[in-house]
């Protein structure tokens, strides 16, 4: 039994090592999307276009338009005199944002204790645009605050922002357990089901049912290849956003790996239930493609925020099991939580399991009858 | 017992349709058995049942004197398989596929190593011991993938239109190592759309309408339909057929 299940193992290896462009997938594409989302698909804010329209003009004005020159997110590239002004810079696509004092904004402020600020953003691109409003806010209220301190007066009581576990808001921090979820799926589920229903398609499989081998035994043959590969995966993603992105591991790296491991094995089964559901290699991979991976990227909340999406996404969603990966290994990874927090999202994961390697099993029985 | 198949009343039903209607044959040890019809006649579904892939709806059958119902694990391990479709595993070389298959039949690591070499020269294979399968002619691949079915020595090999797209000399070599391996005692339950290949067989059957319509000799079936070769005799049988090729 053993001998026969590692001699199966090897061939499966064979396989892999044999073919360049899986191998390729397998080793370069956590790497490649690392990178992309590290560096090219930032969602971060760097060095944006700000104009000002300062009809305060003043100490305080002046003061508030330094600091936000100053800060790495924003570079002045505009000062305005008037409204109309404004508007054209924004069609020209001068600036992403604009900040407007209007003539009695210091005075307000000195007098009433009170002054508004207009804050001006494209948004067009929604979640920059609130990313840039929430910066600009943030640096406004951080000098007002930075006045307070010369003990004149009490202007205003200022909110104090504070952003938790990820004060710099980098989106790295946001993208590394999202990556993970993509990727572990896409070796897991595609990578898996592919080479089962290659076995199909060449007639080989039937070989195989014909011959003293227990279909346990093929299919645990098949699994166990990309259990290990998946788990070098997660190994190098650690490592690369450790060590090259400078991402922090908060959390018990032992619970890290165990919930890992769960998720593995979820996205494994959904494997062996598409292969014992698509016919050729092409299904295979577009049903992965299609069911999994874009959904896993899109509704996971790895690039966009859930709670904010139509009810109706919301509730698909909650069959991703890439979403609650995520949001269980931000919690552990990010935020550096006790694993007791997370024991919703693993129990979730542990009974998509258990349906799915069920489902499979039976349609994989049937099949022989 | 000399009778390494016996099949009797045999039955295989998807829903209403019978692929499988009521079949009785026995085929001997060493015998070399022709099993014709044309697509859809219920061929692939009556083989796939003796060799233990598919349960039948109602009769019985024995292979290699185990019972299809109840013994499939047993026959599984007594016989060979080579379909229609070409398959050995393309990505691994010559020597991995007999090492893989033998090992899946059981053979200890010596004994595959020994008679792998033995094959490989009887073939006039040993400079492709490394190759990739992949990049073998077609007709090799055929004479390799029978090798590889007949490896373990079974005592029955099943061929699923075994020669299909090879071009006639390569069939003839093809053949001559089926009477090879039928003189050594292999049972060989064969299947073909080629009618001169049928009659190198010492046995043909002919299935119509999942029904087998003739069973005898080559030479006793072309007296009895009074005709010059089985391709007459066939489709003499084959117009009667209700049932539409798939």
């Amino acid at each position: 039994m053993i001998k026969q299940l590692l001699s199966f193992i090897k061939k499966e290896f064979l396989h892999i090592f044999r073919d360049t462009w899986t191998m390729m997938i397998i080793l370069a594409l956590p790497v490649v999307m690392m990178l992309l989302f590290g560096y090219a698909v930032s969602t971060e804010i760097k060095n944006t276009n700000i104009g000002v329209l300062n009809l305060s003009k003043d100490e305080i004005t002046n003061n508030i338009i330094q600091r936000l020159d100053k800060s790495e997110y924003f570079s002045l590239a505009k000062n305005y005199s008037s409204y109309n002004e404004v508007e054209h810079s924004f069609r020209r696509s001068e600036v992403g944002v604009v900040i407007v004092f209007d003539e009695n904004f210091s005075e307000n402020l000195l007098h009433l204790n009170k002054a508004d600020v207009q804050i001006i953003a494209d948004a067009s691109d929604p979640n920059t645009a609130r990313t840039l409003v929430s910066y600009v806010t943030n640096i406004v209220a951080q000098s007002l605050k930075d006045l307070n301190k010369t003990p004149q007066t009490n202007y205003q009581i200022n909110p104090e922002v504070k952003l938790l576990y990820n004060p710099l808001m980098k989106s790295s921090y946001n993208f590394v357990p999202g990556v993970m979820g993509f990727i572990l799926i896409l070796v897991c589920a595609m990578m898996t089901s592919v080479s089962i229903v290659r076995e199909k398609e060449r007639g080989t499989m039937e070989l195989l049912l014909v011959s003293p081998t227990r279909p346990i035994i093929i299919i645990l043959a098949k699994v166990a290849p990309y259990f290990i590969i998946s788990f070098i995966n997660l190994l190098t993603i650690l490592t690369v956003s450790y060590f090259v992105m400078g991402v922090p591991i908060n959390g018990s790296l032992f619970w890290i790996f165990v919930l890992s491991i769960i998720y593995i094995f979820v996205s494994l089964s959904l494997g062996l239930l598409i292969s014992t559901v698509a016919k050729t290699q092409l299904t295979a991979l577009l049903f992965s493609g299609l069911i999994l991976l874009m959904p896993a990227m899109l509704l996971s909340g790895m690039l966009f925020n859930v709670e904010s999406m139509p009810l109706i996404l919301q509730v698909i969603s909650q069959f991703m099991p890439a979403k609650w990966f995520i949001s269980a290994m931000r919690k552990l990874m990010i935020m550096g939580v006790d694993v007791k927090y997370v024991l919703k999202e693993m129990g979730v994961l542990v009974l998509m399991a258990v349906v799915f390697v069920t489902i499979s099993l039976k349609k994989f029985k049937k099949r022989l009858e | 017992m000399n009778e390494v198949i016996v099949v009797n009343n045999l039955t295989k039903r998807f829903g209403n349709f019978t692929a499988v209607d009521n079949i009785s044959f026995e085929v001997k040890k060493g015998e070399i058995f022709g099993f014709l019809g044309a697509n859809g006649a219920g061929k692939t579904t009556a083989m796939r049942m003796l060799c233990g892939l598919s349960r039948p709806s109602s009769g019985e059958a024995s292979v290699a004197g185990f019972d299809i119902r109840t013994q499939s694990e047993k026959i599984k391990a007594n016989i060979g398989y080579m379909s229609q479709k070409f398959s050995l595993y393309e990505d691994l070389k010559v020597w991995e596929n007999i090492k893989l298959f033998a090992g899946i039949y059981g053979m200890k690591k010596k004994q595959i190593t020994l008679k792998t070499d033995i094959l490989l020269k009887e073939l006039g294979f040993e400079a492709e011991k490394e190759t990739f399968v992949k990049d073998l002619p077609l007709g090799w691949k055929q004479k390799l993938a029978f090798s590889v079915a007949i490896f373990h020595e079974p005592k029955v090999v099943f061929l699923d239109e075994p020669t299909g797209g090879v071009d006639p000399i390569t069939r003839r070599q093809f053949w001559e190592m089926i009477y090879q391996a039928s003189e050594r005692g292999i049972t060989v339950f064969v299947t073909t759309h080629y009618m001169d290949e049928a009659e190198y067989c010492d046995r043909v059957s002919i299935m119509v309408d999942g029904r087998i319509d003739a069973l005898d000799t080559p030479k006793a079936l072309k007296e009895n339909f009074k005709a010059n070769s089985i391709d007459e005799v066939f489709y003499q049988l084959a117009r009667k057929a209700e049932r539409k090729a798939d």
